[in-house]
This record gives C-alpha cells, structure tokens and sequence, in this order.
C-alpha cells in the first residue's frame, strides 16, 4: 500500500500547491494533541452530555421516577464500564488511524479462558488472569503486526483476526463453560456506597493511565503523530511500526479486562457474551460521538468516555419508558448520525479522508491534471 | 494557560483514584453464595467441568433429563385440555399462602428479546392476556424491560428492577441459563414471587418455572418421526439456528442420538434461519448426493428448505419443520411427508396467570410444565384453519383465541 | 460466471498503450495485480469444487450456483463504488431486509402490484443511498458513521412498523424474479433471470466505470482535494456513489426475495460479505484502486470457497475462521502485489515512455483508472 517514494498528499495542505514542508504539516496536524479546539470540541460533548441528562431526568420524572437515585445512576455507570473499557482501547487504535472490529470475540475468548481457568475457585485467579489478558495482548500484537508490518488494512486485519476468532469460539465452545472465582463474582457486585460500582471504578483508572500515556509519554505523542499522517510522521523520524502496535495490544488488553468484567457479573464464560454486547460497532460510535476523529490523529480519551455517558443514559430512559426495542435501535442510529453531524460541522477543519493518510500520490502532478487521456486510449 | 486545562482533568481523575483507595472497596451487597452451580430443576445442561474439545452433543446430553421428558411425552396433564397453558403435570407444588396479597399488583417482566418470530408471537399473547388481568384488578401494570439477547443487559435489567421498580412480582424469561443464575436468585431474594419461564436457570428459588416439556422431548418427536418414515441409511440434514442455547442445543442432541442409533445419516450445519444461508445450503447438498430427509431445530425458515428441493427439481424430503404458519401452509401446498413439532407459544400466557394465582394464595406448581404436542398431518387443517389470515411468522399453537383484540392484534402483529 | 471471467485483462492506460505488450503479456501482467489475481484465484476455486464434486461442473448446476450468487456479486459491484471513493456502506444488509419486508407487506397476493413496487422499492433505495451521501459529503460525518447511523435507524425502524415480520411472502410472478429463469436453452437447461441481471448489471458497471463519472469517482476516492480542484464536484460524485450503493442493494433484495423468500434475516450481514467480496477483489479501502468487476469476482471466489468447504465437510462453525484467514492473506499478498504491479513503470529503466516527461517517478494516479 505505501511506497516510500512518494510523498502523502491525502493531507490538504500538500494538495494545494505544495506550500507547506511536510514538517509544518506534522507540526499542525500531530505534534499537538492538545490544543484550543480539541477542548472545545470535548467540552461540547460535555455539553451535550448534560443537555442529555436533563432531557433524561425530565422523561424519568414524567414516569413518575427520580433519575438521580441510588439505583438509577449505579445501573447508569454499570451500563458504561464494560462498553466504556473497549471504547477506550478503540479510541487509541482510531487515534493511530487503524481500526478494531475484533473486539466482541476477544471479549468473549477472555470470559471463556478466564473462566475455564478458575474453575470457580479463588486460587486459580492469578493464573487465570494472567493467561487471559496474555492471551488477549497476543491477539491485539497479531493485528498490530499484520496492520503495521503487512499493510493489511486496519478494518480487514481486525475483521478478519475477528472471524477466525469467531470461528474457533463456535466449534469448541457451546454455551457457557467454567465458572468464575467467588471473588470476582464478589468484585463485580461490590462498589462504593451504592452508587459507584467497582467497575466503573476500574474504567476511571483505565482512562487515567490512558491519558497519561497519550500527554505525557513519546507513545502517546507518536500515537496522534502516525494517525495524523503515517507518512510524514515516519519521514519525522517516528517508527510506525511501535504505535501501531501498541495502539491494537492496548485495545485488546482492555477487551480482555472487560471480558472479565462480564465474567464478574455473568459467573460464567460465553462464547456469544461479545456480539450479545455489539461491541464492535458500539465502540466505534461512542468513540466518534466522543469527538475524536475516525480518520485518526485527533481525539481523546475523555471525549469518548462522554460518548459512552451519552449512549448509557440514552439507553437507561429509553428503559424506563419502555421504549419499543426496535425503537431503540432507531433512536440510537439517529443520535449518532445527528451528534457526530454536529461535531462535524462545527470543527470544520479540513480532515484527510478517511481512511489510508499513507495513499500515495506524486506531489507535484494533481491526479486529474491530464484524465482525457488515459481515458480515451483505454481499449474496450 | 494550556497547562491549567489539561491539569484540571487530571486532578479530578486523580482525586477520584484516591478516593477510590481511601474507601478501598467497601464490597457492600455481599449476596450469599455464588454460582456454585445447584443442580438445575430441569434443563441440566452448561458443562460445568467440561473439556474445551468435546463434542458438542455430549456435553449437551444429559440422559436423565432425556428419559424424564421420554416419559412427560405421554404423561397426563393436570386441568382443562381446553386450557393448555393452564395445564400441568402433578408434582411438586408451591405453597403461596405467605405471598397471598390483595389487590392490583404491580408486575416486572426481564424479557430477553422479541428477535425473533416466536418471541414476538408469545409477546403480543402476553400483553393480551396483561389487558385482562389489569381489567380483573389483579394486576396493576406490568413494566417490561427488554435486553435485547443481552446477557449483560437482562442482568442490569433485573438489578434496576430490585433497586427501583417498586415491584410486586418478577416475571423472568432468561437469555441464557448459566449466566442469569445470579441475578434471578438475587430477585429471589427480596421475597417476592417469582416466574420463570421458557429458557430456565440453575436454581430453583424461583416461585414457579414454566416450561414446555423441553427441548429432548422435540428431538424425540420429530427424530422418531423421520426414522419411522425413512429407510436406513437414508441421510438427514439438520438444519439448526444456532450454537450455545439450551433450548435449541437439547432438541439436537436427543435427535442425534436417535438418528446414530438407528443408522440415519444425519448432517448439521447452523444458518441462523437466514433463508438464504438454508437454501445454499441445501442445494449444495443435493449436489452431492441424495437426501432423504430434513430436520429443523426451528421451523423458522423451513419453507427455503423446501423450496431449495422444488428449484433443484429434487423430490420433496421427510421433514420435520414447527407450528409457525409458513410452514404449515407450505406443508399443505406441497403435500410433503412432516410433522410440525411445537414448541408451545402459549406458555407466554402462563406467568401472568400464575401471578394472578400466586397473590391468590392458591399453590402453583413448582416447575410447571405444559403440554407439547407436535402437530401432525391429521391435524394440520384445522389449525390452518383456525389461523387464517394470521402472518407467515404466526405460530399456530399461540392460544390466544379467547383474549381481546383476537385475530386483528396478531393479524397485525402489533407490538407494544 | 461467463460475463465475469472473460474480462480478466488488465487494459493499459499510459499514453503509448501499444509499447506495452501484447494481450498475452498484459494478460500475464494483469494477472499479478490483485485485481487480476481474483480471477485465478475464483478459477482455482472453481477447479477444487469440482473435483471435490464433478457434479458440480455441470452446466445446469453450475448456472445455479451463478443463479444465486448474484445477489451477493451484485451487492458487492455496489459496495465498490462506495469503496473506491474511498468511503463504506454498512447500511446494505438494513436496506436488503426493508426492500425484502416491503416486497412481503406490500405487493401480498397482488398481481397489479409488482410494478409499482419495484418502482417504490427503487425510490426508496435512491432515497436511502441520497441521505447517506449527502449526510457523509455535506454534514461531514465519516461514511462509516452514517452508514452505520442508517443501518440501526432503517433496520429498527423497519421491524417497528410491521412487528418484527413480514406478513408473508408476496406473489410468485414477483418471486420468479429471483427464482425462476428462461426455461429449455441448449446446453444450460434453465438460464436463472438472476445471471440475466447479473449481466446486465456487470455490463452497465463496466460502461460506468468507464464513463466520466467512473473517472471522477475514482479520482474522487484516490484524492478527493485534487479531483475538487480539477473542478468535479466531489459531493456530488460520492453521494452518487452512495446511491449506486443503495440500489445495487435493492436490486440484491428483489432477487433474494425470490430466491429466499421473506424472511426478516434475509440480508444479515450482508455488508461485511459485501465488504470482503470487494477486498478479496483486490479494491483498495481508502479508495482509489481497484476494477468493478474484480469486486464481483471477489463474491464469486468467497461462495465458491464456502461452497468446497461444504463438499470438503469441513465443520460449518470454522467457515469463519477460513474466511478470515482468507482476507487477511488475500490483503496482506494485494498490498504487497499493488506495489510489484506498479514496479514496472517506475524503473527508469522502463521502456515507457510515458514516465520521462514526469517530474516524478512514478504515476500510479493514472493506473487507477481501469475497472
């Protein structure tokens, strides 16, 4: 797909006319991740977020509830964690301009291991852990190496590490196997004073760590830079290779840790767990209704937890009015067309396309400067 | 400046870490044990212990489970024939005089889904029969939350129901058995009833669990169907929605070892009642050879079955397909040897009407199972008649001809 | 399959096309971009089937596998023009299943309905395909987002209003659309009207392709900046393109209404094998490469190897698993074969002549133009 030879011009400011040296290109576009408008852009989704709570809390009240009680925001931050885990590891493989549609399956392997390794006893915990989320690092490193080093487009790479994932869980799992530790199980019921469950606490901490990596380490700032341009932040000197990888191994890390989430609350490990959740498209939309950009190099961490806080409270009043569950799904796809609209169209920078910022194209020759004629000489 | 705004965040989030540490997890609601797994009421399936590699009906046979629903195939019924879905086998009985209550009742209902025909079918039965028990003052309203085939979702819904539904009763049909354990033993919990019905779970605190004979008694029926009509060594294909449900996985299992015991020919392949996937299927296979007979874990999608015999201008097979109106009209038309085994649709109108005899006091019997009689071809006329003009994903047994709004609301499927 | 694979060659688009070879070696040199490499790709498939199944290669049966892989080619051809402008559609799979739903719920046992139908079902594909476009091109929401957007929105929507199913399937005059087919030609016995459509779609994809808004699109999707300043109208290209989409899927919906039947599921999934079929034909995602017929070359390769895999009694649970090997392989080896394709005119020491007067080594822009 890329050829070294040839320099980007996917990013605008190469197409018209060449002006700019790559590296102020670099500079505007990845260098920083932090800026004026990013802000602004999450504080809109906060904003958004708050206007979604008030909505939500009027329509609970019209049913004669109160939204701000106990029970109603601890089912609210239950309803985000284990979404709001893969949403940030999907966050950083977005940021890095790749994408990861395994995710449901590697939720599912994880509650599967996790479980048929801890057999329902407390001893088994550590090493059960252990295998899952090693089990899970190595799945995200085959897609980080087949993304980075083969080429293999990022949605292919993950649809396809997804699928055979997939494949396996349904020829060797039928139904539920094993059992979870009575601590997990423990774990997954307990919480603070009602209201705060662990985890959603294990979420915080995650989303933490996770911007601090972004802000404050070279991975993080080599993160924005490959998904702002690949090509230019490699000619920078940056390896391309390392985020991208990191990026997917974080991804599918977490999909693990939530995989044990699940298996806290669910007891046993299930080989459809993951797609039950729709995980993979849910991810990627709460993390574009978050704010950051699909195309990569711009967004953050905690944009996307706002997206996943949006999604969860939608979810909870279109339950408390008992909204018809077909209903549902057209209410959740209007709102994510509608909210990403806005962002869109607000933040009204110019982005690369979609997908491939390291298409080649030659930099001095606009594509269609001379269509005719290749057109006319085409044989029939 | 730029310092002071991503500071702030980061002192919010550490401040919460350290707040997270100072109440260091203060594990409230320590629900009593976990799911050290009781021997399940029926339904004793999820291999617990089992080996990643096994095959798939093994772990799925339970031949106790097997031998009981053999017997409840030609067990008398308890009640009024003319009321199937009040109908029960004598056994074990609930005593609910404590739950006696008087007056309206607010009722919870955790549904796993409407995703598919029969599930839609039952819930439009359900909310029929809700109508009259409200009219009765039995029941006051029913709140219903749906978690769409979620797992996770339905245990979220049952949790916010104990929390804030200000229920009187819990209605529970599971998504899947192992993993809403917990949670209903924590509905089980509060004291007040509770159904389950359809798929079960392995516990029996539940008030009632209703059910239809179950899942081997279907693969018995129709398994013995098709090998009464075929030669041996005939071949089957097994068309099966898909892997992992109880319900589903039993009819399987008892229909393979049936056709492996006497020398049926049988093949599987899961198609998530996708017409399209059923089709290609078949066609592909009577490219390869000859094939004698059809078996369905779900007679969703059994018409492309047939149809697939009909374009490749094959002879129509012996096949066992469901109650569900596109079948048996397709059945009729063609004049195929079947059988329409049933899995009883009316047991959507049985939790409500065990409430209304729970807050009765009247005892309810502890696992409640409703007759399953396979529709044969003797039969199939009059229920096509009975159910004339009702959709294609109708099911013919959905007992709901004595409720209100009978035929308009199924005829035009209207869904709450 | 005779109107896919007899367009397999690469055609030359340099400016002195003669210097490039003979047919043969175009042919030969066709064949090792990935483009070309599906069609040896669905050839060898199709020589495994029959030999796990000789039957199989008979004409009457093999007519029928062409039958009924249309639908799936079809959406694919669709799939592609969204793909090569560098954008995808999820909402395929959503679109198939409301045309199926509408198909049962509105013709029903009515014979005067078919017509107005199809024209109904066809408006409302434009209509679909217009949103999505106009959405992703004027409200700058990324294509996946939309398209995703609709697929939630139209697939609730449709199971609102008619209760999670169809009433039933609709007449059978409709159905033999998707089902029946010219009966008694010599050697084929049936031709199914699926392969008749299938054709006709093929031919129109290639004219398309081939057409001034086939260039635009393409340039649209390499580089939509320089196609805008090349003074196309790139929103409106691409929101084009959307439509195609949307009515390849509605073309893909009348068949499978015929072929299937009504059936809520019908359509499920349809946008990942949509998606796949047009990898494993070699189109880039981001845009910009790739041949129309090689995506439908792609939905052939992809049944026939479900297909061996059936007659190789490979257990129906790891279909999945093989397919996901398949494209990931098939990606990784195309990007690597785009490159080698490529190579030639880059060399300086290239016979083309076309290279010299470029400031720049290389034009791949100028190759991107075949379908």
């Amino acid at each position: 797909m890329s050829t070294p030879a040839s320099t980007p011009a996917s990013t605008p400011a190469t197409t018209s006319g060449s002006a700019e040296a790559p590296e102020s290109v670099r500079r505007r576009r990845a260098a920083r991740p932090r800026g004026a408008r990013r802000l602004d852009s999450t504080a809109l989704i906060y904003l958004v977020l708050v206007g979604v709570v008030v909505a939500s809390a009027v329509l609970t009240a019209v049913e004669g509830r109160n939204f701000f009680t106990q029970g109603n925001i601890w089912a609210v931050l239950t309803a985000m964690s284990v979404l709001g885990l893969i949403a940030i590891g999907q966050t950083l493989v977005i940021l890095v301009g790749s994408l990861d549609l395994s995710v449901p399956y590697v939720v599912s392997l994880a509650t599967l291991v996790a479980a048929g390794g801890m057999k329902g006893l407390d001893s088994n915990v550590p090493a059960a852990v252990f295998n899952t989320l090693a089990l899970s690092v190595l799945i995200g490193l085959v897609m980080g190496l087949l993304v980075s080093l083969l080429d293999v487009h990022g949605f292919i790479a993950s649809l396809g590490v997804g699928l055979i994932v997939s494949g396996y869980l349904a020829t060797n799992y039928q139904g539920s196997h094993g059992a979870a530790a009575p601590d997990l199980s423990l774990l997954g019921r307990s919480g603070i004073a009602g209201i705060i469950p662990t985890a959603f606490i294990v979420l915080l901490v995650c989303a933490l760590l996770v911007t601090l990596v972004l802000r404050y380490t070279r991975l993080g700032h080599h993160l924005y830079a490959v998904g702002g341009n690949r090509e230019v932040a490699r000619m920078s000197g940056v390896r391309t290779a390392g985020p991208v990888i990191a990026a997917h191994v974080i991804c599918s890390f977490l999909a693990g840790v939530a995989g044990l989430l699940l298996l806290s609350r669910t007891g046993v490990g299930l080989p459809t767990i993951g797609s039950q959740g729709r995980y993979d498209l849910l991810s990627i939309a709460a993390v574009v209704l978050g704010g950051t950009l699909l195309a990569g190099g711009k967004g953050s961490v905690v944009g996307t937890i706002g997206g996943v806080a949006i999604f969860a409270v939608l979810d909870n009043v279109m339950g408390v009015m008992q909204v018809n569950p077909f209903l549902k799904d057209f209410v959740r796809g209007l709102v994510i067309v509608l909210a990403v609209a806005v962002y869109a169209r607000r933040s009204v920078v110019r982005r690369p396309p979609r997908f491939g910022p390291d298409r080649v194209l030659p930099l001095p020759v606009p594509l269609l400067a001379s269509p005719s004629k290749p057109t006319d000489q085409d044989p029939a | 400046m730029r310092r002071n705004i991503h500071r702030a965040p980061l002192a919010v989030a550490s401040a919460l870490l350290l707040g997270v540490f100072a109440t260091s997890c203060s594990t409230e609601d320590p629900t009593d044990d976990t799911s050290a797994s009781e021997a399940p009421a029926d339904s004793a399936e999820s291999p617990e212990e089992g080996s990643e590699e096994t095959e798939s009906s093994e772990e799925w046979f339970d031949q106790e489970v097997y031998d009981t629903q053999y017997e409840q195939r030609s067990a008398t019924f308890e009640g009024n024939p003319e009321q199937p879905w009040l109908q029960y086998i004598d056994g074990e009985m609930t005593d609910t005089s404590k739950l006696a209550s008087k007056g309206a009742k607010k009722a919870c209902f955790a549904n796993a889904s409407i995703s598919n025909p029969w599930r839609q079918t039952g819930w439009i039965t359900m909310n029929q029969q809700l109508e009259v028990l409200v009219d009765e003052g039995v029941i006051s309203e029913m709140e219903t939350r749906d978690a769409g085939d979620d797992d996770n979702t339905q245990i979220a819904d049952i949790d916010y129901f104990i929390s804030e539904g200000n229920c009187d009763a819990f209605i529970i049909s599971p998504n899947s058995t192992a993993a809403l354990t917990d949670a209903v033993e924590r509905a089980c919990d509060t004291g007040k009833p509770v159904v389950v019905f359809d798929r079960g779970v392995e516990t029996d605190c539940a008030t009632t669990f209703i059910h239809p004979i179950g899942g081997f008694a279907w693969g018995i029926d129709t398994a013995e169907y098709l090998i009464d009509n075929l030669e041996e060594g005939d071949k089957v294909i097994a068309l099966r929605i898909l892997p992992g449900v109880d319900v589903l996985e039993q009819r399987w299992a008892a229909a393979e070892k049936l056709f492996e015991e006497n020398g049926i020919e049988a093949v599987d392949y899961f198609t998530g009642a996708d017409p399209t996937k059923i089709k290609t299927i078949i066609t592909d296979e009577l490219n390869k050879g000859e094939v004698a007979g059809v078996w369905m874990d779900a007679g969703d999608g059994g018409v492309a079955a047939i149809e697939a015999f009909e374009d490749f201008g094959a002879d129509y097979p012996v096949m066992t397909g469901e109650d569900e109106m596109s079948f048996l009209r397709k059945w009729e038309e063609t004049g195929l040897t079947g059988l329409a085994p049933v899995y009883s649709n009316f047991q959507w109108r049985t939790p409500l009407l065990a409430l209304e005899k729970i807050f009765a006091g009247e005892e309810v019997p502890k696992e409640w199972v409703l007759p399953q009689t396979p529709i044969t071809e003797d039969e199939r006329a009059d229920y096509l008649e009975a159910n004339e003009g009702m959709p294609d994903g109708h099911y013919a047994k959905f007992g709901g001809e004595d409720l209100p709004g009978y035929p308009e609301v199924w005829q035009e499927r209207q869904i709450p | 399959m005779s109107a896919i694979t007899s367009t397999p060659d690469r055609r030359d688009t340099h400016v002195l096309p003669a210097s490039e070879g003979s047919l043969f070696q175009r042919l030969l040199r066709g064949a090792v971009t990935p483009g070309g490499a599906v069609f040896l790709l669905a050839a060898v498939l199709f020589i495994a089937v029959v030999w796990a199944n000789p039957s199989f290669g008979e004409p009457p049966q093999l007519i029928r596998f062409i039958g009924r892989t249309a639908p799936i080619a079809i959406a694919a051809m669709g799939q592609y023009y969204v793909i090569v402008a560098g954008e995808f559609d999820l909402s395929m799979g959503a679109v198939i299943a409301t045309q199926v739903v509408i198909a049962g719920n509105y013709i029903g046992d009515d014979e005067s309905r078919v017509l107005p139908a199809i024209a109904l079902m066809l408006a409302i594909g434009a209509v679909v395909g217009l949103v999505n476009g106009l959405c992703t091109t004027l409200l700058k929401v990324p294509s996946f987002i939309v398209t995703l957007g609709t697929m939630l929105a139209l697939g609730g929507l449709v199971r609102y209003l008619t209760g999670g199913a169809a009433t039933g399937n609709p007449v059978d005059s409709f159905r033999e659309i998707g089902r029946g087919g010219l009966q008694d030609v010599p050697v084929l016995d049936v031709l199914p009207y699926p392969v008749i459509i299938l054709t006709v779609v093929a031919v129109a994809s290639v004219w398309l392709m081939r057409s001034p808004f086939g260039r635009t699109l393409i340039a649209s999707g390499d580089n939509p900046d320089a196609a805008g300043l090349a003074g196309s109208h790139v929103w409106w290209v691409k929101t084009r393109a959307f439509m195609l989409s949307s009515l390849a899927a509605t073309v893909a919906g009348i068949l499978l209404v015929g072929y299937a039947g009504v059936h809520p599921s019908v359509g499920a999934g349809y946008e990942f094998q949509a998606i796949t079929a047009v990898v494993l034909g070699g189109v880039v995602l981001g845009g910009g490469r790739g041949w129309v017929l090689s995506a439908a070359a792609g939905a052939f390769a992809l049944e026939l190897l479900f297909s061996f895999l059936n007659f190789q009694e490979v257990e129906s649970t790891w279909r999945n698993s093989v397919q996901g090997l398949i494209i990931i392989l098939a990606v990784a080896l195309a990007a690597r074969a785009w490159t080698l394709g490529r190579r030639p005119s880059r060399t300086p020491a290239s016979p083309t002549p076309s290279a010299a007067p470029s400031p720049t080594p290389a034009r791949p822009g100028t190759e991107t133009g075949e379908n």
